[in-house]
């Protein structure tokens, strides 16, 4: 398509989303209230008027939205694209996806029968006093979850995943024989070390690095001191891309809350403050069947953490209120996922009578809680670490879990993550094969969570801020073949699966930043 | 600016079965060339002046365009030319990247004026060896049409605004009459304000015609036993 018109397209739909938007009416209300001011004379009107706002700082704002929609925004549609070549363009992912989601559902919907717990129910009027007074310490609460189990694990999901083949791919034996060593059968574009180097430029041996040169043993001067001066203005000028930029090299533990939040644009309004107390309204109403898998994966995943099981209560908060929030249906147009839907008993395939279950379209799955709680280091106030969460899943966290092909989507990053080990750890790929090892199934479960849970949490915050300063879960592979690399020389000695799944069985004293940055840009080529 | 494909139809063709290449005696070696032809045949009689060309790849690595023009005018035999050479529509041959995407070639991406066609011949090329077979589907060809005289620069900005046109108001009142009638209601208080009476005023009731869409799970679900159906 002719650029021009891409463009023109693009600034067009932007427009639609943010008009009527409360920037909008609040950028209005200012430039009305400008006009009191005597330095807007009529005859200037509208350059003086776009001054003010500039000078007030509504411009910067304005440019953070649209900086914001960009990141979440579609690309522009060719005429005849249907709407699900949007959210995946390759029919048999699509198909991949549909039966996975169709399995999701049926375990779902047996587990409401055999448990005889309805989907949904409205709660009395006593047990929604109760609950309302117990907000604030859920976790104090011991239902009786045995009976519930998670609706799938992520190895389920690797299986799926494993079993993908593209109807067209011709993988007779003489074909490309590398991609018979590892699991994934699907050929991605992935990006080797050469390229990963000229886009990741700003983690190289000689730029200063948040996790590197911020090290006890390294005097400030050289390089943190200047580091947080610079991340203070940028938290001053209130600029989404350069906050993204900034965060590239790591942010400091003080900024980073507010560096985060401006490159999400999760600005805490009073608007998204009454929209997180609708939700928790909605909570003490009524009852779903998923809150008590949420109940149970927080039980079972981040209570036993010792890092995280102080957060239990926030997580409840979040995650509860999380399933309730329409406003998550939006992203499922760029995702290849699609909500399910419930229908009116004996109306189904009625449109009208369709509602989406669970209300954001998002069945949890084990481990789904630990989203969440890296980010409670972060933020204390409810409706801000809501915000910050929200946006982080529908602009990152959902490709982990949904099968498609994009660049960020789990598929790609398990193959990413077995062509590096192939290409650059070949005797160690050949090695565990020898012993019945295929590597991504110990390096899975990291990469479905992002890290969250096996790193220790400053290390796993620094991994997150290279997330978003590059827009990209790239990162998350890379770290998982430099873990790799790191423990090869132990990992060669091993014999057998239970001995290589003891030797990657702790991480939580590693390094990550010195480890991405020795396997980018210190390994022989 | 001209007509833009919503507007029109697509010409209508026959397109030929694609003869794909073969390398040595067809019935003994079944390798393949990586190339195949397709070829399009516009109505007979009616040559066609081509606005765009637009094709859902199946995993085809490049493709080339040669029109077959005749021109009118001149009693010239008709000539073969190239519009396009070795458009690549996957980045790597290889691998997925752009292989069932949707494509538009326009004319002025083409080299040549693609005026007075008479055939199309479309030239697939796959050089990997991973894919069983390539080929484009869904061609369409879209006719030029001459643009209005009139048609400038500011229709092309409306057309930019004129996606605010259609909001989702199923059900909802239309909110300029909403916005109107809220002004009148806004004069009319202030005129009584002005002139106090102790007269009552008849209360202006809304109709509750919408309500939470996403909390209505409980109207919808019985307890026990619902099918969530996909």
């Amino acid at each position: 398509m002719d650029e021009g018109i891409e463009l023109s397209l693009t600034i067009a739909q932007i427009i639609q989303r943010l008009r009527g938007s409360h920037l909008h009416s609040q950028i209005e209300r200012q430039a009305k209230e400008c006009l009191h001011q005597p330095d807007v004379k009529l005859e200037s009107l509208k350059e003086d008027v776009r001054s003010f706002l500039k000078t007030s700082g509504w411009e910067r704002k304005l440019q953070n939205a649209v900086y914001r929609e960009l990141h979440i925004q579609l690309p522009p549609r060719h005429p005849p694209a249907p709407p699900e070549h949007l959210k995946e363009p390759l029919v048999y992912m699509r198909k991949a996806q549909a039966s996975w989601e169709k399995r999701v559902l049926k375990s779902l919907n047996s587990m409401s029968t055999e448990l005889l717990v309805p989907l949904a129910h409205m709660r009395p009027a006593a047990e929604q006093k109760e609950l309302t007074n117990k907000w604030n310490e859920m976790g104090t609460d011991e239902p009786d979850l045995s009976r519930f189990r998670p609706v799938y694990a992520p190895k389920d999901f690797l299986e799926v995943l494993i079993g993908l083949r593209n109807p067209n791919h011709d993988s007779s034996e003489d074909i490309s024989v590398r991609s018979h060593w590892g699991l994934i059968q699907v050929p991605l574009n992935v990006r080797d070390i050469p390229h990963l180097r000229e886009a990741y430029s700003e983690l190289n041996l000689t730029s200063g690095q948040m996790g590197i040169d911020d090290h006890a043993l390294i005097h400030p001067d050289l390089f943190e001191n200047e580091y947080v001066q610079i991340g203070k203005k940028v938290v001053m000028e209130e600029d989404s891309a350069a906050a993204q930029q900034y965060s590239r090299q790591g942010c400091p533990t003080g900024l980073r809350a507010d560096l985060w939040a401006l490159i999400l644009n999760a600005t805490n309004q009073p608007q998204d403050v009454m929209h997180y107390e609708q939700l928790k309204a909605g909570v003490i109403q009524h009852n779903l069947l998923v809150d008590n898998l949420i109940y149970k994966d927080v039980k079972l995943t981040a209570s036993n953490d010792d890092y995280y099981f102080v957060f239990e209560d926030f997580l409840y908060q979040v995650l509860l209120c999380f399933s309730r929030d329409t406003a998550v249906l939006e992203h499922f147009k760029y995702n290849s996922a699609t909500p399910p839907k419930s229908y009116i008993q004996g109306k189904v395939g009625d449109e009208e009578c369709a509602v989406v279950y669970p209300p954001n379209g998002v069945i949890p799955f084990h481990g789904f809680s630990m989203y969440v709680a890296p980010l409670c280091f972060l933020y204390n106030e409810p409706s801000k670490l809501y915000n910050v969460f929200r946006e982080m899943y529908i602009r990152y966290f959902f490709r982990l879990h949904s099968i498609s092909s994009h660049p960020s989507g789990i598929l790609s990053l398990c193959l990413q993550f077995e062509r590096l080990l192939q290409t650059h750890l070949p005797q160690l790929f050949y090695h565990l094969r020898q012993i019945g090892v295929q590597p991504l199934r110990l390096a899975f479960k990291w990469m479905v969570r992002a890290f969250s849970g096996y790193l220790s949490t400053d290390q796993l915050l620094l991994l997150w801020d290279r997330i978003l300063g590059y827009d990209s879960l790239e990162v998350v592979a890379v770290l998982a073949a430099a873990v790799f690399a790191f423990r090869a020389e132990n990992l060669m000695e091993v014999t057998s699966l239970a001995s290589a799944e003891a030797v990657l069985a702790d991480l939580s004293t590693l390094k990550v930043m010195p480890l991405i940055q020795v396997f980018l840009f210190a390994t022989a080529m | 600016m001209s007509g833009t494909p919503d507007d029109t139809k697509p010409v209508n063709f026959t397109v030929k079965a694609p003869v794909y290449l073969q390398i040595g005696d067809a019935k003994a070696d079944t390798a393949h060339s990586g190339v195949c032809v397709v070829d399009v045949n516009l109505p007979f009689g009616k040559p066609v002046n081509i606005e765009e060309v637009t094709f859902k790849n199946y995993y085809t690595a490049y493709v080339t365009v040669r029109l077959l023009r005749r021109n009118p005018e001149q009693e010239a035999p008709a000539k073969w030319c190239t519009a396009v050479r070795d458009l690549p529509l996957m980045d790597n041959p290889h691998t997925e990247g752009g292989s069932q995407d949707y494509y538009t070639i326009h004319r002025t991406q083409m080299q040549v004026e693609p005026d007075h066609v008479v055939c199309a011949r479309l030239i697939l090329r796959q050089p990997s060896l991973a894919w069983l077979t390539f080929s484009l589907e869904d061609i369409k060809i879209f006719p030029h049409t001459e643009p209005d005289p009139e048609k400038e620069v500011s229709d092309w900005l409306s057309d930019l605004t004129l996606t605010d046109q259609h909001p989702d108001l199923e059900g909802l009142p239309d909110p300029q009459t909403v916005s109107s009638s809220i002004q009148q209601m806004w004069a009319l208080t202030e005129v009584m304000q002005t002139n106090q009476t102790t007269a009552s005023i008849g209360r202006f009731d809304v109709s509750e015609t919408h309500s939470q869409p996403h909390l209505s799970c409980n109207e919808c679900v019985h307890d026990g036993g619902d099918v969530i159906t996909f």
